[in-house]
């Protein structure tokens, strides 16, 4: 399988995944910290992908979401946006209600990370 | 300068908006925006942050951009 199609299968399958700098126990930027927070707090269930091994992954990335920076989180395969905007959404009550509608209000929260590389 | 670059880069993309650029850090590359136009009338927030990342592509591709926040507000 090609890196864009682990990167696509990660994003497709799982509930909710954050490409991110660094790992949930060792983010390694502040958005990605602040993504992760959001997601935390809004008890959603975690898939993270650390970009940093291999810089293709984020090249992959960003060419097949068309976003070019990072973090990136995604909800059933929807982008739902980067720090900013996932703050932002925590903060209105609208990714709660997202996470809600999409997996469910008595969902668990996994956190695990996967490697693509 | 940067700051320069990006809020001239913003204005034309968003002339009839109000453009804000905050240089985060003092270092010049980190940097905060805050656009409100009606160009982002009833877009939802990952379109309204596509306009703003596609009007910036070059300084953040060429990393002149290391770390960009954004803020967008539509005017209606």
């Amino acid at each position: 399988m090609t890196l864009r199609d682990q990167i696509k299968q990660v994003i497709d399958d799982e509930p909710v995944a954050i490409f991110m700098k660094g790992t949930p126990e060792r983010p390694a930027c502040g958005n990605s910290m602040r993504a992760l927070q959001a997601l935390y707090q809004a008890g959603a269930p975690i898939t993270a992908v650390d970009i940093l091994p291999d810089p293709q992954i984020r090249q992959e990335l960003s060419a097949l979401t068309d976003w070019p920076t990072i973090p990136q989180v995604f909800v059933k395969g929807e982008l739902i946006g980067g720090a900013d905007i996932t703050e932002e959404l925590f903060a209105s009550g609208d990714l709660g209600r997202k996470l809600d509608e999409a997996l469910g209000e008595d969902r668990a929260q996994v956190v695990k990370t996967v490697a693509v590389r | 300068m940067a700051i320069d670059t990006i809020r001239s880069l913003l204005t034309e993309a968003f002339p009839d908006g109000s453009v804000e650029v905050i240089d985060r850090t003092g270092g010049g590359d980190h940097f905060h925006v805050t656009v409100a136009s009606s160009a982002f009338d009833g877009m939802t927030l990952v379109e309204q942050h596509r306009l703003v990342n596609r009007a910036l592509a070059e300084p953040l591709a060429d990393g002149t951009i290391h770390e960009l926040r954004i803020t967008t507000k539509g005017i209606a």
